[in-house]
């Protein structure tokens, strides 16, 4: 029976620095295909292993200034629009010094 | 009977240990810690022997990271240490107290924190948030700043902060309601007939004398004082001093007229140690005299600050004395500050340093 495209969860890829955070964290994580947004993505993460959203986001909310969270190959928002099988990936960006 | 003494430092890129026994002759480095953030405020709670670290990454935010094992393993929390949406957002942990079974968090912008869970979960103290002052604050070089944290010894409902640039304030029930004490500190940066302003000064550094909870001493941008009211009068101790200009400070471990500086050459000439030789000051007189204390400290060619938490004291006898420098060195003595020897070099910028005793 073929796969129903509407149920083909969102990959998330997730930095290494932000993993090594949490010690039950994986580098590659599957979201059920129900998630609507970006927001609701990182809440899914949160439920998963929680405190993750604070270290995406901040509280205005917004995700962090030196946080990217790239959707279909675009910089993205917490309103950002999710479908099925899309990957999700978040980087560190350019910081520090 | 005395185990280990350990120095805590935080740095730019992590937390540091180091470990001595009571001659404290030899240290060993342990770290980075904290996965490298800058941690900007690392203290002991003695009761447990529970390391906590305060600091802020840019990538990742606010955070209080805890070791249950002098500094081997470390977990992370900032669950409650959050202004409400909408507002400008916790940029960093400056400051960590113990007070009984209370742990206090001071943050960029500056603002209190309480956790009642050993640093789990925090709770905003919005007291001081709702202090009319409040609009009118101003961030210091580093920012908006609660970087002192003082609790009395002996009645948990009183605290006092100080906060670049707003000055010092007080609260006499637990955190609800404030006041400000900074009458007798100047504002030399304010025009001419502004310079004793209610607020607005630009603390760098609160401490408390030992078993004198009321006898507080404060390094300012612009001067250096003590108060022997819990801050409600304020009188210049600067007579004698090279410079009215530096970050720490550090109360003696016992001795409330002894304390320790680090004057720095002037807030527009560098900001590093006067005519490039390192000195710490200290006075056994609560301000009277000071003296200048070189031996081991390099005494020429050195261009290093210290800042504002980068230097403490063990509770030892006699009592040691460490601070750590913006060139990442660390300094300590085993007599009072007698003489230095250096423990560390090429570490990240210092930005604090705490110590803990170990008992057997």
């Amino acid at each position: 029976m073929a796969e129903d495209p509407a149920s083909r969860p969102v990959v998330v890829k997730l930095p290494a620095a932000l993993v090594r955070l949490f010690p039950e964290a994986t580098r590659q994580v599957e979201i059920p295909a129900s998630v609507a947004t970006v927001g609701d993505a990182i809440d899914a993460l949160d439920r998963r292993w929680p405190g993750m959203r604070d270290r995406i986001c901040d509280t205005t909310p917004c995700i962090r200034r030196h946080m990217n969270v790239f959707v279909r190959g675009e910089r993205s928002d917490l309103e950002t629009r999710l479908e099925p099988g899309d990957e999700m990936v978040v980087l560190t960006a350019i910081s520090g010094g | 009977m005395t185990n280990k003494v350990l120095i805590l430092v935080g740095t730019k890129k992590g937390a540091f240990v180091l470990e001595s026994d009571a001659a404290r002759k030899s240290w060993e480095l342990r770290g980075p810690y904290c996965e490298t953030w800058p941690m900007n405020h690392v203290i002991a709670d003695p009761a447990t022997g529970t390391i906590l670290a305060g600091g802020g990454s840019e990538w990742f935010g606010p955070a209080v990271w805890k070791s249950d094992d002098l500094g081997t393993t470390w977990t992370h929390s900032s669950a409650g240490l959050a202004y409400p949406e909408g507002e400008t957002p916790i940029k960093a942990v400056w400051s960590l107290a113990k007070s009984g079974a209370s742990l206090y968090a001071g943050v960029d912008p500056a603002g209190l924190f309480r956790s009642d869970d050993g640093g789990e979960t925090w709770n905003h103290l919005a007291g001081l948030q709702n202090h009319p002052s409040r609009p009118h604050w101003n961030p210091g070089g580093a920012g908006l700043i609660l970087h002192s944290l003082l609790p009395h010894p002996e009645d948990d409902k009183r605290l006092w902060v100080g906060i670049s640039a707003a000055g010092v304030f007080h609260t006499a029930d637990g955190g609800e309601t404030w006041e400000t004490r900074n009458r007798g500190t100047r504002a030399d940066f304010m025009p001419e007939d502004q310079r004793y302003p209610e607020f607005g000064q630009c603390v760098h550094c609160l401490v408390m004398a030992p078993g004198m909870p009321d006898r507080l001493y404060q390094q300012n941008h612009c001067g250096m004082y003590r108060s022997d009211d819990g801050g409600r009068q304020w009188t210049s101790i600067e007579a004698g001093l090279p410079s009215s200009f530096g970050f720490p400070a550090a109360a003696h471990p016992r001795d409330p007229s002894t304390l320790y500086l680090l004057p720095l050459n002037g807030d527009s000439a560098g900001r590093y140690v006067p005519d490039g030789k390192a000195a710490v000051w200290r006075t056994r007189d609560g301000g009277e005299t000071w003296e200048d204390l070189r031996d081991g400290l390099p005494q020429g060619n050195t261009y290093f600050g210290v800042l504002r938490q980068a230097m403490a004291t063990d509770r030892l006898e006699p009592a040691g004395v460490y601070f750590g420098t913006s060139t990442g060195s660390l300094y300590a003595s085993a007599d009072e500050g007698d003489s230095w020897t250096c423990v560390a070099q090429h570490l990240p910028t210092v930005l604090s340093v705490e110590t803990m005793v170990v008992e057997a």
